[in-house]
């Protein structure tokens, strides 16, 4: 529970228990002090993107009313397509299907039983007989139960019937990440495990604009995709996303800030650590560093990375799972290969360390800044 | 498990507080309670029941087993002719021949297997009614979901002799490629979805199909075929309760055999085996002499109809039958059972599917025993050249082995695929390069 009241305050939004809403708890209730816990404890802090101007009007959004509004150009433009899972009809646990049910109907945006297995298996399905289906596993920590469904089933559905049936039309959602308190169990980036499969996709935006992008693209592509949304940035995250309907390449890196000193490859929440990195390396050590969001776990943007690498001949890549099999692994193992003449210094991770995810420890776990800055200055002092 | 974000807890107190029945709630604590308030029976939303006084536990005893039902006596004879379907003796005929067909298919192939020219076989000894009698019963346009003891159904529908060797062969006329083991079938035009190993997972599959199937009101059903054991799985449990609480169209077909593997169907489950399940789910459920073609024939049909009815929902049947072959080609079976128990229900007064069924032909004067010696050499002749053909057909480029992972080639794939060639350009002679040709 106190788990969970902390995860209200920080993610908290227009249900706040701030104001009025307070005094169900009195108003010298120790919850008032939670907002200024919250800020105390956030471990990145927002760099928004800006929209190109070609990209037409756009509308102030944080990342759930983004991947809402993808959600609901996906339901809008594919009468095929049904949004499921558990607790979506009423908007969802993190509201991402708010108002959508209303909109296209419960046939279309509808809850379904408590079980992952069975999401996935029931995507699948839907996927095979020919309907788009978008389904949600609440948190990214609870995908293990659909694990077998998507490892040995959705994966290779295509492959195996010689590509006479498949599953391109299923898109898994799932918020991951740390958020501050999760615990165990609602702070997972559980990607790795599912880089080591071909036949998926997986994706990880790190604001709105790529988010709503990202979605859209990975609903239409013809392959079964996994997108991990970083919950801690539901609500932290807010930029001016483009109205209209729009897609995003999947497997395309973007360079964020150009440097000659070094590379940072991050994904997710980790490119805004990587970003004020940057720019602390910049004032404290003039060092320049190169950041780039890989966006896309599978496939990955091999080549974008190998250049900044060639150009910079050092790489630090930064992510929130664990270190031993996390996917900085095959990153740093690929680009020592392709750029082996061209390092100056070891690759290096800076990652979670190889315990699960603790609850009060959570400072002192996650890939920090000061963590990744003491990595910089190491391995360009090399 | 921790379930919701605070968002959902938080909201729900909220809203309890203030809902008028939380209200209604406090002033009946505040009042005492009338005697009409208990006539309304218990109100918590998780069951419509009704209140006890006697301290009493259900014991599974204490429901009725499912019978079982069937048509015909294990002589072929029918029992009461209203339950009799009225098919014609085209679809008698066929009927029977497609069993017929089956049981030398499984018997030449098992050998096969035996002599090394194919990897794997599995047989459908025994079952042969259940295929046969459900897939009559079905719309040719039914979209399948098997576990890969169904191969009669696909017979039924059409695929050919050489198709099914073909794919046992993994030669490049297979149209999966040659990417799956032996009798993971597969049939786009004739609904089938393909067959893959991992056991009940096309259950949850086979909802979702048929959940998309009713929002695109076609009129269709889907099939799914599972084994007793598999049933333990968690995906059977997750696609019965998901089919009912979501009413999709779906028939799930339960061969309860007896037997997954060696392990006997007493260390399976303790209850009603599976049909006693169906009702706990909300599910219309039908228990049926699966070595009764005809039995099979009218649960099917009838599974069918309801399953379409009322804007769609599920329906199980649970056809009992004997996995009369062994597992597998890997498996020998007298290691766990009495070679007694085979004979048994070999023996045609156990009533075997195919000799019940040749006696109901013969009663009704469509079979004869030279009809049988005749159909009997004919059907083993079209097999035996099936498989001497598909042997001869040289498996597909090896570069096949990179199709399909995606609907394109991603380019790191390309790469690999492009690392291979070179390396058989240096060591070619030491890889089965001759078998594997691109269809010229």
């Amino acid at each position: 529970m106190a788990v969970h009241f902390k995860s209200f305050a920080q993610i908290g939004s227009k249900l706040r228990i701030t104001g009025s809403n307070c005094n169900l708890f009195g108003k010298k209730s120790p919850i008032n002090s939670l907002k200024t816990y919250v800020r105390y404890s956030s471990h990145f802090t927002f760099m928004p993107d800006k929209p190109s101007p070609s990209d037409g009007e756009t509308k102030t959004l944080n990342l759930f009313q983004s991947i809402n509004d993808a959600m609901d150009i996906a339901l809008r433009t594919d009468p095929t397509a049904v949004l499921f899972g558990e607790d979506v009809a009423f908007g969802g646990v993190f509201r991402c299907s708010m108002g959508l049910q209303e909109k296209y109907g419960s046939d279309r945006v509808f809850n379904t039983p408590l079980c992952e297995q069975g999401i996935a298996g029931f995507g699948i399905g839907l996927a095979t007989a020919g309907a788009t289906a978008i389904a949600e596993m609440q948190f990214a920590d609870y995908i293990f139960p659909g694990f077998d469904q998507l490892i040995n089933e959705a994966a290779k559905y295509r492959y195996r019937s010689g590509g006479l049936f498949d599953c391109g039309a299923l898109t898994v959602r799932a918020p991951c990440g740390a958020v501050g308190h999760g615990a165990l169990y609602h702070s997972q980036s559980p990607e790795a495990y599912f880089a080591h499969t071909p036949g998926l996709k997986i994706v990880v935006p790190r604001g709105p604009i790529k988010a709503k992008g990202l979605l859209l693209s990975c609903i239409r592509d013809k392959d079964p995709c996994i997108f991990f949304e970083p919950k801690t940035l539901y609500r932290a995250a807010k930029e001016d996303v483009p109205v209209k309907d729009y897609t995003l390449p999947i497997g395309q890196a973007d360079v964020l800030r150009e440097g000659s000193h070094i590379t940072l490859v991050g994904w997710g929440t980790q490119v805004h650590v990587l970003l004020e990195v940057a720019e602390l390396a910049k004032e404290k050590h003039n060092i320049s560093c190169e950041v780039i969001d890989l966006v896309s776990i599978l496939p990955f943007d091999k080549k974008t990375v190998c250049e900044s690498v060639k150009k910079t001949g050092r790489l630090i890549i930064a992510h929130e799972a664990p270190l031993t099999g996390g996917f900085g692994a095959e990153l740093s193992a690929s680009i020592q290969e392709e750029c082996f003449l061209y390092l100056e210094a070891p690759i290096t991770r800076v990652a979670g360390f190889d315990t699960p995810f603790p609850h009060v420890f959570e400072p002192f776990y996650i890939p920090t800044k000061w963590r990744c800055l003491e990595a910089v200055n190491k391995v360009v002092n090399f | 498990m921790i379930r919701g974000s605070s968002l959902n807890i938080f909201r729900d107190i909220l809203i309890k507080l203030r809902s008028p029945s939380t209200l209604r709630l406090q002033r009946s604590f505040s009042s005492s309670s009338s005697e009409s308030d208990e006539d309304e029976g218990p109100r918590f939303p998780g069951a419509r029941t009704n209140w006890t006084e006697n301290l009493k536990f259900r014991h599974s005893d204490d429901i009725k087993p499912l019978p079982v039902y069937r048509v015909m006596d294990n002589y072929g004879k029918v029992i009461h002719p209203d339950q009799e379907p009225k098919l014609d003796s085209d679809t008698l005929l066929k009927m029977y021949k497609t069993m017929t067909l089956l049981r030398q298919m499984d018997l030449i192939l098992y050998d096969s297997q035996r002599q090394g020219r194919i990897s794997f076989y599995m047989t459908s000894h025994g079952e042969e009614a259940t295929h046969i009698g459900s897939a009559a019963a079905v719309d040719e346009k039914d979209l399948i979901f098997g576990q890969y003891r169904e191969t009669g159904v696909l017979m039924w529908r059409g695929f050919s002799l050489p198709q099914f060797v073909n794919q046992c062969f993994g030669n490049r006329e297979d149209k999966g490629k040659g990417k799956q083991m032996p009798v993971h079938y597969g049939s786009k035009n004739l609904h089938f979805v393909t067959i893959s190993s991992p056991l009940a997972t096309q259950l949850p599959q086979a909802v979702g199909a048929a959940y998309a199937y009713k929002r695109a009101k076609n009129g269709l059903c889907v099939i799914t075929y599972f084994g007793e054991g598999a049933a333990s799985e968690g995906d059977a449990h997750a696609a019965l309760n998901f089919s009912a609480t979501l009413r999709c169209p779906i028939i799930f077909f339960c061969r309860n055999n007896g037997y997954a593997i060696s392990t006997p169907s007493k260390e399976q489950y303790c209850g009603d085996g599976i049909g006693g399940r169906g009702p706990a789910y909300g599910i219309p459920t039908i228990r049926v002499d699966g070595n009764d073609v005809l039995a099979v024939y009218n649960a099917t049909k009838a599974a069918r109809s309801l399953s379409l009815e009322d804007g769609g929902g599920p329906v199980l049947i649970e056809a009992m039958t004997y996995r009369l072959g062994h597992h597998s080609t890997s498996d020998d079976s007298t290691a766990y059972r009495p070679s007694e128990e085979i004979k048994n229900w070999e023996s045609p007064s156990w009533g075997h599917p195919i000799a019940r069924m040749n006696r109901y032909l013969t009663i009704k004067g469509l079979w004869s025993e030279k009809l049988e010696e005749e159909w009997r050499k004919d059907s083993k002749q079209q097999i035996i050249q099936a498989l001497l053909a598909g042997e001869k057909i040289p498996k597909l480029d090896w570069k096949e082995m990179f199709t399909d992972v995606y609907h394109d080639l991603p380019m790191d794939l390309q790469k690999q695929m492009e690392s291979m060639e070179d390396h058989l350009k240096k060591f070619g002679e030491h890889y089965p390069l001759k078998d594997f040709r691109t269809a010229s």
